[in-house]
């Protein structure tokens, strides 16, 4: 292969690729966008189930046309056959769900099956008429990448504009509709209207594309893109976005990379390198990715285990008599406060030594706070009781509230609320430039 | 119409498939995954095609492996990417078949040029010819009787999974309904799951090499979906679910005989017109069901509505 080929594909200088690539690209962001609301719907197989429930129509139309004398195979009319049994396929889904207690799942997977059926059959009814032969209807639904002509760019290009114009417009109302239907609803919102117009642009996208790059192209492209944008943003307008341009790259670099190779058909190759982005942002995606989680949470581990650490050694130090001052504390003792494994303890003693809160006495056998320590201690205890005490009188309110971080005590409770609870708890004993409360309840060390 | 031997073969043949499908479909309906049999029957692609590369033949034995395996790939990957991705369950399931399919088809494009193998074969699978397919020529009473090996096949399999269902009913039931309490009453909810569509995986591709996808995917998901509207009680939805798809069997193979020469053709695929009628009885189930039908329920609204919701 030359250089030259890789810059004619790249560049679109050849007419036929050029229609691929750019029908492709079409494809891509407007299923991307689509796939974006069918995913907050929990309903990504809706483009499984509308692909397999044109059949049906495909076959209609193709005995309607023969009947009247037409050749059968004319894209308009099979066209409009398919989109009137996919929006009745969407109209059953939504039906079966609203007037029964079948989940979304099953009432897709009803209509798939049972329309595909009817497809199947209406089929074989042509297979047996003697005018024609069912051959290439169901190339209709399976695709033909390769050979897309310029009705086909036409058709898409319409699609695309239609449905971007339509989730622009109608975007807050989407949003509310994916977000929380039940308030939409509520604040008046025609919930039903706007269900059946986001299938029916899905539909929409689902037929023009059926007929151009085939079933599984477009349920890949529907759900794919808008999963992937997912693990990058949790903004709907960000997302959307999102989905929609990486649905576009998809179908270029898919399309391009067919265009290099033989024997690589370009609806597999778009669907693989679409599993490869969505696998590389579920490893490395910046808000949900899988590496981003794990760094995440180890950070809140060990900012949990200093916690620990700092709020142990300062109850140890009060449980004694007299004054509260800094002395070293014996290592057995602070082990002895919770149920935590070496390896837990010892990298907590590490990153506070680290940090310049402890220090290392009788060879390592005791710890001791440093002053910067007795503060950060005295701060941690204070926060953990007052969070305590206000679960125990709050506790009916405050189940919102506990997963917050307890340094935020104050900004999530406000100053009354602090000093209310200061004042329930008895006791306050200055350490490290702050007045701690006792314990509300008895602290009973663990060794 | 006339009734030949191969039309009991025809109506066995669907009879076993059916029930083996609905058995197991219950499960499905009630953990969200009704689209599991449609995932897994594109998906297995890859399978077929890796078995036929490595024995460069069609052996069915083979072919049957392979896409086992794939199959339930499919389900184990829909679960990794669910759990570790945290995507919905919908989503993860399409994202996995499409891209097993797409590299299965990459795979058989590979070696087009000596290999003769037709993704369409493998999709739709002929109810009709099954009877041809005989593994076993005797006699019996007096008859002479020619074994299909697909009633041999669907007939062990019907009979593994009613095995399946019976010896697991009491963890399937916790599991299917509530997952932490399996697991406190030392259940794994998760070894239940990944048996449960081993057992999916297994019917699901021997019925479809036998009798065609489309019958499998509705199978699995219609009947149980009508049971579920007739009835509370997990034991009677199975019972019910495993009559409804036998009934539809039943009905689609008269309605394939007697439906086409009223509107004017000369025949039909059976296949569809199993699918079909569950369908048709899915549809009887949704307006008419004593207790969750939509007459029932509008007609009823002044005395019972509440109770119903």
């Amino acid at each position: 292969m030359e250089l030259s080929d890789i810059i004619n594909v790249l560049l679109l200088r050849d007419y036929n690729t050029r229609l691929v690539v750019i029908c492709t690209i079409l494809l891509g962001a407007a299923c991307g966008l689509m796939g974006g609301f069918l995913l907050l719907r929990k309903r990504s197989l809706m483009g499984d189930t509308l692909s397999h429930a044109t059949l049906p129509g495909v076959g209609m139309a193709f005995i309607l046309s023969v009947m009247m004398g037409g050749s059968g195979k004319s894209l308009p009319l099979l066209l409009v056959g398919a989109t009137m049994t996919g929006i009745v396929g969407c109209a059953l889904v939504l039906l079966i769900r609203h007037y029964s207690r079948i989940k979304d799942d099953a009432a897709m997977g009803i209509v798939l099956s049972v329309f595909f059926g009817a497809g199947v059959v209406i089929l074989g009814f042509i297979q047996t008429m003697p005018q024609g032969s069912a051959a290439g209807l169901e190339s209709f639904i399976y695709g033909k990448t390769a050979s897309m002509v310029l009705s086909d760019f036409k058709l898409l290009a319409g699609v695309t504009l239609a449905v971007i114009a339509t989730s622009t417009l109608l975007f807050k109302e989407f949003r509310l509709l994916c977000f929380d239907q039940a308030y939409a609803a509520a604040q008046g919102w025609p919930v039903a209207l706007l269900d059946v117009l986001l299938l029916g642009l899905v539909t929409a996208v689902t037929v023009a594309g059926l007929q151009a790059v085939g079933l599984i192209l477009i349920i890949a492209f529907l759900i794919t893109p808008a999963a992937t944008a997912r693990f990058w943003t949790d903004q709907l307008d960000r997302m959307l976005v999102l989905s929609a341009v990486i649905g576009g790259l998809c179908g270029w670099l898919g399309a391009s990379l067919s265009a290099f190779f033989p024997k690589m058909p370009a609806g597999a190759v778009i669907v693989l390198v679409a599993a490869l982005c969505f696998l590389l942002s579920m490893c490395f995606g910046a808000k949900r990715g899988l590496l981003m989680r794990y760094f995440r949470q180890s950070d809140l581990r060990r900012k949990v285990g200093r916690q620990h650490l700092l709020r142990a050694v300062y109850e140890i130090l009060e449980a004694r008599e007299g004054e509260l001052v800094i002395r070293p504390v014996e290592f057995r003792q602070v082990r002895g406060r919770r149920t935590w494994s070496d390896r837990e303890l010892r990298s907590a003693l590490r990153l506070a030594y680290l940090d310049g809160l402890i220090e290392v006495r009788r060879a390592g056998g005791a710890i001791v706070l440093t002053e910067a320590g007795l503060t950060a201690a005295a701060k941690v205890t204070r926060n953990h009781r007052l969070w305590e005490m206000y679960l125990i009188e709050y506790a009916d309110v405050a189940t919102s509230r506990v997963d917050r971080d307890a340094d935020a005590v104050e900004h999530v409770l406000g100053e009354k609320m602090v000093a209310d609870l200061e004042a329930r708890l008895i006791s306050l004993r200055t350490a490290g430039g702050l007045s701690v409360p006792a314990s509300p309840h008895p602290i009973v060390p663990g060794d | 119409m006339t009734w030949y031997a191969i039309d009991s073969w025809i109506v066995i043949v669907g009879l076993l498939a059916a029930i083996s499908c609905a058995l197991l479909g219950n499960f499905l309906v009630l953990r969200k995954m009704s689209m599991m049999g449609d995932a897994i029957s594109h998906a297995v692609l890859p399978g077929l095609a890796i078995a036929f590369f490595i024995t460069e033949a069609r052996a069915s034995v083979t072919m049957f492996i392979g896409a086992a395996i794939v199959g339930i790939l499919t389900a184990v990957f829909t679960q990794w990417v669910t759990r570790f991705g945290k995507v919905d369950e919908g989503a993860s399931m399409g994202i996995v078949f499409t891209t097993l399919f797409a590299l299965g088809l990459l795979l058989i494009v590979q070696a087009a040029d000596h290999v003769e193998l037709d993704p369409g074969c493998v999709l739709y699978g002929a109810i009709e010819l099954t009877p041809l397919d005989v593994v076993w020529q005797g006699e019996l009473f007096g008859l002479s009787i020619g074994l299909p090996r697909a009633v041999l096949v669907l007939g062990a399999v019907c009979v593994a999974n009613l095995l399946f269902i019976v010896l697991f009913f009491k963890e399937l039931r916790i599991a299917s309904f509530d997952p932490e309490l399996a697991t406190t009453l030392g259940i794994s909810a998760n070894w239940i799951h990944y048996l449960l569509m081993t057992m999916v995986a297994v019917t699901t591709v021997a019925a479809f090499e036998a009798v065609g996808s489309i019958i499998v995917i509705a199978m699995l998901i219609v009947p149980a979906a009508a049971a579920h509207l007739l009835t509370d009680r997990l034991g009677v939805m199975i019972v019910l679910s495993v009559f409804l798809a036998g009934l539809s069997a039943v009905l689609g193979h008269f309605g394939a005989l007697l439906i086409p020469p009223v509107l004017g053709f000369e025949s039909t695929s059976t296949s569809g017109m199993m699918a079909v009628m569950t369908g048709v009885l899915f549809a009887a189930a949704f307006l008419f069901s004593p207790r969750y039908g939509l007459l029932v329920r509008k007609l009823g609204r002044t005395d019972s509505a509440e109770s119903t919701v």
